[in-house]
């Protein structure tokens, strides 16, 4: 038996589809999940993706976050279900409360899209454990909104805690306070970052290499061993 | 029937890039002396039945959890009464 992931797709939603191909190339079995539907059906594991749910309409990530399965999702996630949120999923995690600050538009007000060098900062959560702490890696970036913003107190806390997973190296593509790319809860089961492990797991396509792969590498990895 | 509006600002530290821009393309419309702007969202809500203490309350509630993100956002609620006489 492997592990179920689940994949929600909510009105809006673009990357659910390359999201369950990355889980199943990690070998794990993808489980679509609809934002109406409350049930997690069993699932080991949910991750977020990106897109524009909702249009980005209010805040991005704000009517997502009050869909009947984010209901489940919040009350699994204090509960320790690994929840990985990639880009959209990032701020529908923000705005749920289930990650701190707020993601706000690019500082230079463009889309951006582009190949973006990460550093791990963090290899010890559920969805990082495959990667070197210090590993530098390339993953697709591209988004509107991910300016990470947090008030001065819980960036430190966020530093001090090993509490940021991801870094932008080399350029900050959208104002993200000291270069934030992703961050984690203080359990480790919720991650969310910005660029798009997804888009990064074969060799033909994205950035050419499988940089991205790792994520569902790792919550395989500790699904299966636990 | 009663309007009631929720204005929604960015906190002030928080970087408004859009606000900038506006600033910026003032000066070029030949609007001079205007140093910074800001720019929010004003929510106009259309109360059915009287807007009392409790009905405020609960338009209260739904800025802060919905309409705002107190994260990065300051809000305000009034009233803003309909004139019955444009009937």
């Amino acid at each position: 038996m492997t592990a179920r992931i689940g994949v929600v797709t909510f009105p809006g939603s673009l990357d659910d589809r390359d999201t369950q191909r990355a889980i199943r190339l990690a070998g794990a079995e993808p489980v679509a999940l609809w934002h109406k539907d409350k049930s997690l059906h069993q699932v080991d594991a949910v991750v977020l993706p990106g897109g524009f749910s909702y249009g980005d309409y209010l805040r991005a990530g704000a009517i997502s976050r009050f869909s009947p399965v984010m209901e489940t999702v919040i009350e699994q996630a204090k509960a320790g279900l690994p929840v990985l949120g990639i880009c959209n999923g990032f701020q529908i995690l923000t705005e749920a409360h289930l990650l701190p600050g707020a993601m706000l538009g690019n500082d230079h007000l463009h889309f951006i899209c582009r190949d973006q060098k990460l550093r791990v900062e963090n290899a010890d959560t559920a969805w990082t454990s495959d990667y070197e702490q210090g590993q530098e890696i390339h993953i697709p970036l591209k988004n509107m909104d991910g300016r990470y913003v947090a008030d001065e107190r819980t960036l430190d806390m966020l530093e001090a805690e090993g509490r940021v997973v991801f870094r932008y190296l080399d350029f900050n593509p959208n104002g993200s306070l000291r270069d934030i790319a992703g961050i984690t809860n203080e359990a480790g089961n919720v991650v969310g970052l910005m660029p798009h492990p997804e888009h990064a797991v074969e060799p033909l396509i994205g950035t050419r290499r499988t940089d991205g792969l790792p994520f569902f590498t790792s919550i395989l990895k500790k699904l299966v061993n636990a | 029937m009663a309007r009631v509006v929720v204005d929604v600002m960015l906190k002030p530290e928080i970087l408004d890039p859009q606000g900038q821009a506006v600033q910026r393309a003032l000066p070029r419309l030949g609007f001079e002396g205007i140093s910074d702007v800001r720019q929010g969202k004003r929510f106009e809500l259309e109360v059915e039945g009287p807007v009392d203490e409790a009905a405020l309350a609960r338009i209260h509630d739904l800025a802060e959890s919905f309409l705002a993100n107190t994260v990065i956002e300051d809000f305000t609620v009034k009233i803003e009464e309909v004139a019955e006489a444009a009937k």
